[in-house]
């Protein structure tokens, strides 16, 4: 009545919880493609693209796709052999578990007439694929906690994850080694079963059980009579021996059971066997119900992911399709940190403490993004700067185990986040090249909105090149700006410029503009002067900076020896430090 | 037989697929062997606008690993290079600055000394390859074919770390681009930048630079403009495409990565140098290869002058 009932009603859990988290799919927006788009053609429009996929010469694809990566999970072992088979071995173990064992009565009894769960080969399956889960439980902690592989951080998710799989497992072991010495379980299954009566059979019977099998009696203890355990013997084929194998066969168990026999009896009279079977079976229904919630939803949508990845490949989908796609994707990440492990700018967050720069950790970000929730600009803005701040190598995409487009994902999010407007300096470094390439695919009006509003904001700080008719004092010399500018040891070199103008006259990007100063305000040979004079702000303020090619010419053709370039780039360094603390502040204030 | 560790940065193996597999080839043919590491991150260029520790610390991570395998480095890109140049030059200058470095490194068992060198594909076949080897293992060569040969900013400049040529009348890229058999052609705007390093952050100069740059190229007469760095190329193919379908009327100039170039004439195959994967099609160029006939009839010429000498010199 109990397993039934509980069985149930985390089943419902189980689905309700299902169709929400699969609802969330269609419902959470990722990107700046997917606000226009209604909940229904986003339903329909994957319906449709699912039956076009089956329906089509791609089918062959998916079923190489399920073979290779779902069950084989051949994305995990071209990264990481001991990850999979740490893998391998639960999912098998679990898998086997829970279809030959948990769902016995439906499968496996269904397969073979003579099934018993106290017989072989059924019986050492069972204990053997439970090691199976152990061993690759015990891997995972190896690797999370004494390995340490890089970048790879535990959450409470991944925690969760390993603890409910531990006690599914360790509660089994427990309850199969506790009835094997239980003396209360042994009566029961005399009683029920065998139809002896008479007092000198049952005690012989016992005998030979407690002998050979382990039991605790609470009657008997060795050494006992060979001519008993004779009898014992007999008995026990003729009414005990059909449906039970000698138990050493069932390794685990039968090792814990010897280990807990000094105190069966107790163990015996608290119930103990009893109690383990609600917890195990607890255990079971809890991780059941919770499962799509949990990190083990992956276990459906890293499937998904991978099927639809896998058959999509580099063509273009519909947009409706993508937005269902990324949101899915974000269910599909496991955490596993094989993309932060590969990451291109990991070394960026040495300086830079955010931990939305690591992929594995960014996605956890647009997780809370996506569902809605209120984030404060604060906690926005470090996301943004996070996902800018990828230099789009593409190899979390190519490396990801559960074959998420991450890639795309970023981009998207990228857009998503500057549309609303914060101001972002690292729009201004190199890493908008990429942004550049795929100007196409981003909306149109707003392509230019955050270059325009970073140097705007920066400006904002650094106002002074605006005030044309202020005078400067010739006193107010920068001690801090020019020990500041010490980082490569060579951008101190501005204090012997001369002023020749040689580096402005060979500026390419000086060359561009008809009146120079107007488009670029202060021109290279006037921030080496700034500099000298240690008015920082006007070199801040002056789009040249933000317009440096770093091509060189200057540098290369200084008479004095200027290392002008290198001076661009450590001013660069130092508005952009400054602009993030003043600017990061202020939402927070905010 | 030589060995270096092939660093391909980001742009590459994301967006440029055909010059990895180009260079992969012409380096097997020339005998250069080359090793993967997969630990390789970012050389730190994009980052050192944003500051400068980032940018050193992501530099000297890659020169450790390559120094943790004994092997000198090998980039493909300009600004890999630069970069690599640039950190491993500031390393052996400051001692406090490796020692800081090398603290941060120490937490992934890393550490950098400075015992490799980080070289350019470019530098590696005219240095270290040579002309005369290159010119030895050719099946062909172009005639006709004139080339606006770009040097790239980073590979030139700052002379004085990079050490690849003389950065004001460099001649290096134009031997190479001249033993194909093409004429590297002279223009004025040869050692100017690309434009790649604004294409995103301002768009119009950018534009402007790659478009001046690309016109006096074609003015001087060039067929195609070659590159051997991921940024140039992307800027002069792809970019230049989505400047000109923006209703700039003019023809745009191809561009062919060096390893392209080098590699027809060196015989490897068009798939494996991916000339279908240009943005701008350059599949043209293989009308200018000499054919099989033209080759034989050259190798009798030279062979009849060497017996005119052998007679001569016997009559003498």
């Amino acid at each position: 009545m109990f397993l039934k009932v509980s069985l149930y009603i985390s089943l419902v859990i189980f689905f309700i919880a299902l169709i929400y988290k699969v609802s969330t799919w269609f419902r959470y927006k990722v990107g700046i493609g997917a606000t226009e788009i209604s909940v229904s053609t986003r339903f329909f429009s994957a319906i449709e693209g699912i039956l076009l996929t089956i329906f089509s010469p791609k089918i062959l694809t998916l079923m190489k796709v399920f073979v290779l990566d779902v069950l084989l999970q051949f994305r995990i072992l071209r990264e990481d052999f001991l990850r999979w088979v740490m893998h391998i071995f639960i999912y098998v173990g679990f898998m086997l578990l829970l279809l030959m064992h948990a769902l016995d009565k439906y499968i496996t009894a269904s397969l073979w007439d003579n099934y018993y769960s106290t017989v072989n080969p059924f019986m050492f399956l069972r204990d053997l694929f439970g090691v199976f889960v152990i061993v690759g439980v015990i891997i995972a902690i190896y690797r999370r906690f004494i390995l340490k592989v890089p970048r790879m951080f535990t959450n409470i998710m991944d925690l969760y994850a390993i603890l409910i799989v531990a006690v599914i497992m360790l509660s089994g072991i427990f309850l199969e080694a506790t009835k094997m010495v239980a003396y209360s379980d042994y009566k029961r299954m005399v009683d029920e079963y065998s139809g002896l009566s008479d007092p000198e059979e049952l005690k012989s019977l016992e005998a030979y059980w407690v002998k050979e099998f382990g039991t605790i009696s609470p009657n008997l203890q060795e050494p006992i009579d060979e001519v008993i355990l004779a009898k014992g013997k007999e008995l026990h084929e003729s009414s005990c021996a059909g449906c039970h194998d000698r138990l050493q066969w069932a390794f685990t168990g039968y090792g814990t059971a010897k280990i807990i026999s000094p105190i069966g009896l107790r163990i015996d009279r608290a119930h103990l066997p009893g109690v383990l079977w609600y917890v195990h079976i607890l255990a079971c229904f809890v991780g059941l119900a919770y499962l799509p919630f949990s990190k083990m939803f992956h276990i459906i949508a890293s499937s998904v992911s991978l099927l639809a990845n896998g058959t999509i490949g580099q063509e273009k989908i519909a947009p409706a399709n993508r937005a269902t796609l990324q949101a899915m994707e974000l269910d599909a990440c496991t955490h596993c940190g094989t993309c932060s492990l590969r990451c291109s700018v990991i070394m960026a967050f040495e300086e830079i403490t955010n931990m939305n720069i690591f992929p594995s950790e960014k996605i956890a970000s647009i997780k809370t993004l996506a569902c809605g929730k209120e984030l404060s600009p604060q906690e926005l803005r470090h996301i943004q700067e996070g996902v800018y701040l990828c230099s789009n190598c593409y190899r979390c995409t190519v490396v990801c185990p559960a074959g998420i487009n991450l890639q795309d994902l970023w981009f998207n999010v990228r857009e998503t986040l500057l549309a609303k407007g914060y101001p972002e300096s690292l729009v201004l470094s190199p890493l908008s090249f990429y942004r550049g390439l795929m100007k196409e695919e981003t909306v149109p009006k707003d392509y230019e909105k955050p270059l325009i509003q970073a140097r705007e904001a920066i400006a904002a700080q650094f106002d002074l090149i605006k005030k044309k008719d202020e005078v400067l004092p010739l006193t107010s010399t920068n001690k801090k700006l020019q020990s500041g500018l010490n980082l490569s040891a060579q951008a101190k070199t501005f204090s012997v410029c001369f002023g020749c103008q040689t580096c402005t006259t060979v500026c390419p990007v000086v060359g561009n503009y008809e009146n120079p100063q107007e488009a670029l305000g202060l021109l290279p040979h006037q921030i080496m002067h700034a500099a000298g004079l240690g008015i920082r702000d006007l070199a801040f303020g002056s789009n040249m900076l933000w317009d440096c090619l770093t091509c060189y010419q200057c540098q290369e053709q200084c008479p004095q020896g200027v290392h002008v370039t290198d001076v661009l780039y450590e001013l660069k360094n130092l508005a952009i430090k400054q602009v993030r603390e003043r600017t990061l502040q202020s939402t927070e204030r905010k | 037989m030589m060995e270096f560790a092939l660093f391909l940065g980001c742009t590459i193996p994301a967006r440029l697929n055909q010059y990895e597999s180009s260079s992969r080839a012409v380096l097997k043919k020339l005998g250069v062997e080359l090793v993967d590491i997969r630990e390789f991150n970012c050389c730190g260029y994009p980052l050192r606008n944003i500051d400068f520790k980032a940018f050193i610390l992501s530099s000297a991570r890659n020169l450790a690993l390559a120094e943790k395998k004994n092997l000198n480095v090998i980039t493909l890109c300009k600004c890999c290079y630069g970069s690599l140049k640039k950190a491993d030059y500031l390393l052996r200058e400051s001692a406090s600055l490796k020692k800081d470095v090398n603290e941060t490194l120490k937490k992934e068992g890393l550490k950098y000394e400075g015992r490799i060198e980080v070289k350019h594909l470019l530098s590696v076949l005219h240095k270290d390859i040579g002309i005369e080897a290159i010119k030895g293992k050719m099946a062909t060569s172009f005639r006709g074919l004139k080339i606006a040969t770009h040097y790239g900013c980073h590979a030139l400049r700052p002379s004085q770390v990079v050490g690849f040529d003389n950065p004001l009348a460099p001649t290096l890229f134009d031997q190479l681009v001249e033993l194909t058999g093409a004429e590297s052609i002279e223009w004025a705007m040869k050692l100017e930048c690309c434009g790649a390093p604004l294409w995103g952050i301002n768009d119009q100069l950018s534009m402007n630079l790659t478009l001046k740059k690309l016109a006096d190229g074609k003015k001087s007469g060039a067929d195609y403009v070659c590159a051997a760095c991921p940024y140039c190329h992307i800027q002069f193919d792809k970019v230049q495409k989505m400047i000109l379908s923006n209703g700039n009327e003019n023809h745009p100039l191809p561009s062919i990565l060096y390893t392209q170039l080098l590699g027809l004439t060196l015989g490897v195959d068009r798939k494996v140098l991916g000339l279908e994967m240009n943005e701008i099609p350059i599949s043209g160029i293989e009308a200018l290869l000499k054919k099989e006939e033209e080759l034989a009839q050259e190798k009798a010429l030279a062979e009849q002058k060497e017996n005119k000498k052998e007679k001569e010199s016997t009559k003498q």
